[in-house]
């Protein structure tokens, strides 16, 4: 398949040299990788003694962690499958993005759950053993079906730039990639044919994996809405958690998108326009995103009934500033900056992203720890660390290993692949042959 | 082992026979075991211990010698699964007369080989408004009939009996933690470090037990299912000093807290008896007497307590 060498040398930076640039930041996130397996071995070794968890914060860090990395995951499909089937014009410098999102976040959040079990080496049980009543049954089958989905998705969204790889002589790079381009192009070359099939195959696959990411994702928020705990036991968890995916994958596209144009110097490609529609997205999606997150307090803060009156007190006394800057700061804010034009610059909608995303983490903690600090029957313990959950350095440093790994992925597959599709950028007349 | 098939079988039929005690033969503390080859080398304890052969014959072998069997263990196993027939265990609460003794915890913590810091039974200082009194009140596990940490359970490991209680199975368990924030009355605990227990020499795990406590499983009271089997009263209620917990079978519509033996539904019409938290619908086996004509004023129960103790119950209000 021919290309046109610009591209190729555009959105392919790394493939053919390693700056080192490149590595000095690939051994920053190395260096936090080693120090969270450090952690990770100290946990192994002495016990979850040495979390901050504790028998009435039974989920901690670990469990946030999982569900924000399961929700990037989730968005990530959501985006790039909404905008390919809406053949959405803008979307061509920006939908590898959003799937490499999905499926190394899917990737990484297994392991936050493997961190909170107890019995490491007794994993196997989950498959040994199922029972299909238990909402982690239903999330084992759900994450599963997931990556199996979503592997298949991006892989097909490769194949074409695979071949255009193989076929581009001028191309140095060491021999073994040279092969590995030609394996995994699977003698695609791009007849009408072919690509007819693969056409039909990305947009099945982009409608599946919309479908599966709702249903995954729901799934995850009743693990704990079945529960009968205050704040949890909500009728509002699925779809609220899937919206708040959402606001979540399209935050951290927008910051993607920032660094990969800034590093690798894709001004010509990822435009102030991709900034301003995914940022009108987000806009869109915070707006729905915060009136769930509204109509969910309300209705417990209203009543009267006990439990539900006690956790709002607790959110608006020891959570107050993280309970503001979740619901209130990081909602409006990135919705405020985004929706006046005259606010609209690409610093300020990438800011808008952190805000967002940050905010979004922090209402996935106030959702998991305060309804454990509020059991039913009260905490009646002298042990502080019993009464009130802070996670330790190992948590801390688990959670910054995963965001190490999410980053040293991505520089990994930008050593192979191109970070932004070369086939979806030069299909212009191909649309034709569909018809 | 010659004839494997009928060797089997009559060692089952003595194990019975000693579990339940017959023949009042002690095998310190441990019944479940079987002989170990007397060939093999090992170092003779001394302590000789008696034993009925399959042959029916009083026997003596040394406490060595007895050696724990997988086969035994997994029998152990599919009998605690399936729990004492025809029977369906309740416990009473007396909520008059509870005044935090902790006879309890330390009983169950003792027969348990619980560390410290694990509380089974805990003692929660309760009041429900500011013009309403406070009162003591022990909480077991409920041994709920709709049991929503069996509901949760991923692999099985916590599972409800025919006989209505609900164990844990640590040899199971992976840890998800999912049961603890299931149970909305924190009955359940975690291992959070090697909890370090001295297993006695011979024993043999069961579920009914749930001894030895395993790192990173749960635990939580099981009525002393092993002292049901025997027909012996669960340890916390044997202990209580003021006979708080009465123990028994809906079915026979009897409980007894060792002094005196009541009707259950007598007692529940003449005392109110209530369950805690009715509305959640989860069905505890477990039933209340209310804080009624009360002997002794609540704060008697903190007299003479460790700091440790009085400590967790400074902020108690109505809630």
């Amino acid at each position: 398949m021919e290309a046109d060498k610009k591209l190729i040398t555009d959105l392919t930076p790394e493939i053919e040299k390693t700056s080192i640039k490149w590595y000095i930041t690939f051994f920053i996130f190395l260096a936090f990788f080693v120090v969270g397996i450090y952690g990770l071995i100290q946990q192994i070794d002495k016990g979850h003694i040495v979390t901050g968890m504790r028998d009435n914060v039974v989920w901690g860090f670990y469990i946030v962690n999982f569900i924000f990395f399961m929700g990037l995951s989730y968005s990530g499909a959501l985006i790039s499958g909404v905008l390919h089937l809406f053949h959405t014009g803008w979307r061509k410098p920006i939908i590898r993005m959003a799937e490499l999102i999905t499926v190394i976040s899917l990737v990484i959040g297994p392991f936050f759950i493997f961190f909170c079990i107890g019995r490491l080496d007794r994993l196997h049980f989950l498959f040994m053993y199922p029972r299909i009543q238990s909402p982690i049954t239903w999330d084992v089958i759900a994450i599963c079906t997931d990556l199996i989905g979503c592997f298949i998705y991006l892989y097909l969204s490769f194949i074409e730039d695979f071949a255009i790889l193989r076929d581009y002589k001028d191309l140095k790079v060491a021999p073994w990639k040279k092969k590995l381009y030609e394996i995994l192009s699977l003698g695609y070359t791009g007849t009408e044919k072919q690509y007819k099939i693969l056409s039909n195959a990305k947009t099945v696959m982009a409608a599946m994996i919309i479908a599966i990411a709702i249903i995954v994702y729901s799934v995850l928020a009743w693990i704990f809405g079945v529960t009968l705990q205050p704040g949890w036991h909500s009728t509002i968890f699925g779809p609220y958690f899937v919206i708040a995916a959402v606001f979540s994958g399209t935050g951290l596209l927008i910051i993607l998108m920032w660094i990969f144009r800034k590093v690798y110097h894709l001004e010509e490609y990822i435009t102030k326009r991709h900034f301003v529609n995914v940022g009108v997205l987000l806009t869109v999606i915070a707006a729905f995103y915060g009136y769930f997150t509204f109509s969910d307090y309300l209705t417990k803060w209203y009543g009267s009934i006990k439990m539900d009156s006690i956790l709002i007190d607790k959110l608006f006394t020891d959570y107050y500033s993280l309970f503001i800057f979740a619901n209130y700061v990081g909602i409006l804010l990135p919705a405020i900056i985004i929706a006046f034009p005259k606010f609209r610059t690409i610093p300020s909608i990438t800011v808008a992203a952190v805000i967002a995303l940050t905010a979004l983490w922090v209402n996935r903690y106030i959702i998991v720890i305060p309804t454990l600090e509020t059991p039913f029957l009260p905490i009646q313990d002298v042990r502080p660390d019993w009464i009130s959950y802070a996670p330790t350095w190992i948590e801390w440093a688990l959670t910054l290993a995963g965001v190490s790994v999410f980053a040293m992925l991505f520089m990994l597959v930008s050593k192979i692949a191109p970070i932004i599709s070369i086939s979806e950028m030069q299909e212009k007349d191909k649309v034709e042959i569909l018809k | 082992m010659e004839n494997n098939e009928s060797g089997n079988s009559s060692r089952r039929k003595f194990l019975r026979n000693v579990s339940m005690g017959v023949g009042a033969i002690t095998v310190a503390g441990v019944a479940k075991a079987t002989i170990a080859d007397g060939n093999e080398a090992s170092a003779k304890s001394g302590k000789m211990v008696k034993l009925l052969s399959t042959d029916g014959k009083l026997v003596e072998v040394d406490l060595s010698d007895i050696k724990p069997s997988k086969e035994i263990e997994a029998e152990l196993k599919s009998e605690a699964k399936k729990g004492l027939p025809n029977r369906k265990f309740a416990m009473v609460i007396d909520l008059a007369k509870c005044a935090n003794a902790r006879a309890c915890v330390d009983a169950c913590q003792e027969g348990h080989l619980l560390p410290k810091d694990h509380e089974w039974m805990k003692i929660y200082m309760l009041q429900d408004d500011n013009l309403t009194s406070k009162y003591w009140f022990p909480r077991p596990c409920f041994h709920c009939d709709k049991p929503m940490c069996v509901s949760v359970c991923p692999v099985g490991a916590t599972y409800k009996r025919q006989d209505g209680i609900v164990l844990v199975d640590n040899q199971r368990c992976i840890g998800c933690k999912f049961c603890m924030t299931g149970c909305p009355y924190s009955a359940r605990v975690f291992n959070w470090k090697d909890p370090e227990v001295e297993v006695p020499e011979g024993h043999v795990y069961d579920p009914e037990t749930n001894i030895p406590a395993v790192e990173g499983t749960v635990g939580k009271c099981i009525f002393c299912a092993d002292n049901l089997r025997k027909g012996i009263l669960p340890r916390c209620v044997q202990a209580c000093p003021m006979g708080v917990l009465y123990f028994g079978d809906l079915l026979e519509d009897t409980v007894t807290n060792g002094i005196e033996t009541l009707r259950f539904s007598k007692l529940m019409t003449d005392r109110a008896g209530y369950r805690y938290k009715e509305d959640l619908g989860t069905l505890p086996s477990v039933y209340y007497l209310p804080p009624s004509n009360r002997e002794f004023p609540v704060e008697m129960g903190l007299e003479g307590a460790d700091e440790s103790i009085t400590g967790r119950y400074k902020n108690v209000g109505p809630r």
